[in-house]
């Protein structure tokens, strides 16, 4: 069972020489001190602190969407909205690329989903090499603040394969708050990016993949109404 | 001791406030949607903003530390905080204050690992009636905090005054320019939660003794104030 508060830095978060010190958390002595601002966590007698708010924060392994900032000799340097710049390496790219190509396959002002390979002290190294990476040549993105993305993939992904179905788009959410949304219709990405701003505004709530099950057959009546009605002013045009 | 409490039960405050009694302390976090952490903070008629943004790369590039990360802090009063509408756009004072707040604040943060990066501390005085830099320490906090800027631990400021012989907590205007017997010396303290100083400034005259006396009531305003900081900070948490 995990145990979850609100903490502020410099608070006390448990006392106890047992307890672990994890992420965003100190040892003073015998007692653990939150470092910033967030919800504690309790597991394992591991204490970390999960942000609530402030800027994205890498991680490795995390999946997340960039444009294309630069192309160099060996590689495209990509905005992945933090401080410190990412850089995909021509090595990372799933099959051989002559350098004279590069512009070819990724050009500035391109979107990628790319994964974090390894973080060090002078950036951020990017991979495409697995399934479902690489280049986005169709579809919309959206934005939304990073912190509110484990509401929008829900547990185990619950969320996320509710509104696929529903909208019948595929869709990949990147840990940096971006969202790619590409379905057959563009009536079908407007209408999930509208499901996932509607989830990203609600993200305090319990019990919100239940509150959106709710919200889809609200919404298809409505849409299926107007459809209705549109249908009957066509007619009486005619 | 008691020639002390009879001074301090004849001392009148212009605004019939006891010695060690705060203005009336409003904080509030999150108010800023476009910023990545923001808060307010007011002392009475004070009204202080603050808007953080970053951990971000720092331009000019030449200004960059490879080191570590910056703090970087912009003080700035509106034309229309006071009645007299004051010349907008950075002055001498502003620029002090500025520094001042850095200072203040560099000695809880820990952004040491945010090589080349900078953190970029907007505060805008809405309204004023002495104490704006305490009332822009205040809100600078919580907003770093809100920001989810690593840091050891919060810190509150106010401003301790002698009035003649009389200390008094969170000055106003009114006894800011106190004429009577040795006129007004205006001290502001920031402390952390723990109780150490990371600011102190002075200006006027003061004895050894009461210098002492002045930073013991700091510390207790300042811990009254920290809860304040420490509720609001609270309260935005639930909302998410």
């Amino acid at each position: 069972m995990t145990d979850r508060k609100i903490v502020i830095p410099g608070e006390v978060v448990f006392e106890g020489a047992d307890y672990l010190p994890g992420e965003g958390t100190e040892k003073k002595g015998n007692e653990i001190v939150a470092m910033r601002f967030g919800l504690a966590e309790e597991a394992n007698k591991l204490i970390k602190v999960i942000p609530l708010s402030g800027v994205y924060q890498p991680r490795r392994g995390n999946v997340v969407i960039g444009k294309v900032e630069n192309v160099t000799f060996n590689g495209w340097v990509i905005d992945i909205g933090t401080a410190d710049s990412s850089f995909l390496p021509i090595m990372e790219f799933p099959r051989y690329v002559n350098q004279d190509e590069l512009e070819e396959i990724m050009a500035i002002g391109d979107m990628v989903v790319a994964k974090i390979n390894s973080i060090n002290q002078r950036g951020i190294d990017l991979t495409v090499k697995l399934k479902g990476l690489g280049r986005l040549d169709k579809g919309i993105i959206i934005s939304i603040n990073s912190n509110k993305v484990p509401r929008v993939i829900g547990k185990e992904g619950s969320m996320i394969s509710l509104i696929k179905e529903e909208t019948n788009c595929r869709i990949t959410v990147g840990q940096n708050g971006l969202i790619w949304i590409n379905g057959n219709k563009i009536e079908d990405e407007l209408f999930a990016k509208k499901a996932i701003l509607h989830v990203a505004e609600r993200s305090f709530m319990s019990g919100l993949t239940d509150e959106m099950k709710k919200w889809f057959e609200k919404e298809k009546e409505q849409t299926g109404s107007l459809k209705n009605r549109q249908a009957v002013l066509k007619e009486n045009k005619n | 001791m008691t020639t002390k409490e009879t001074h301090s039960k004849e001392f009148k405050r212009p605004d019939g406030r006891k010695p060690d009694e705060l203005r009336k302390i409003t904080a509030k976090v999150g108010i800023i949607p476009n910023a990545d952490g923001s808060a307010m903070f007011s002392f009475g008629d004070t009204v202080a903003i603050a808007a953080v943004y970053g951990p971000k790369k720092m331009h000019p590039q030449h200004s960059q530390n490879p080191e570590k990360g910056t703090l970087r802090c912009n003080y700035n009063m509106l034309s229309f905080s006071v009645s007299e509408r004051i010349r907008p756009g950075p002055s001498r004072r502003s620029t002090e204050i500025s520094k001042i707040t850095e200072w203040a604040l560099e000695p809880v943060l820990m952004i040491n690992d945010f090589q080349g990066n900078v953190v970029d501390v907007h505060i805008s005085i809405l309204q004023a009636n002495a104490s704006t830099r305490c009332a822009g320490i205040n809100a600078a906090v919580m907003a770093l905090a809100h920001a989810g800027i690593p840091m050891k631990n919060l810190v509150s400021s106010v401003s301790i005054g002698k009035l003649d012989k009389q200390l008094v907590v969170d000055l106003i205007k009114e006894e800011e320019d106190w004429e009577e017997g040795e006129g007004a010396t205006d001290i502001p303290i920031t402390f952390t939660a723990d109780g150490k100083i990371t600011h102190i400034q002075l200006d006027g005259k003061i004895t050894k003794k009461q210098l002492k006396e002045a930073i013991e009531l700091a510390r207790e305003s300042c811990k009254k104030i920290y809860e304040i900081q420490k509720k609001a900070l609270k309260e935005v948490g639930e909302e998410k």
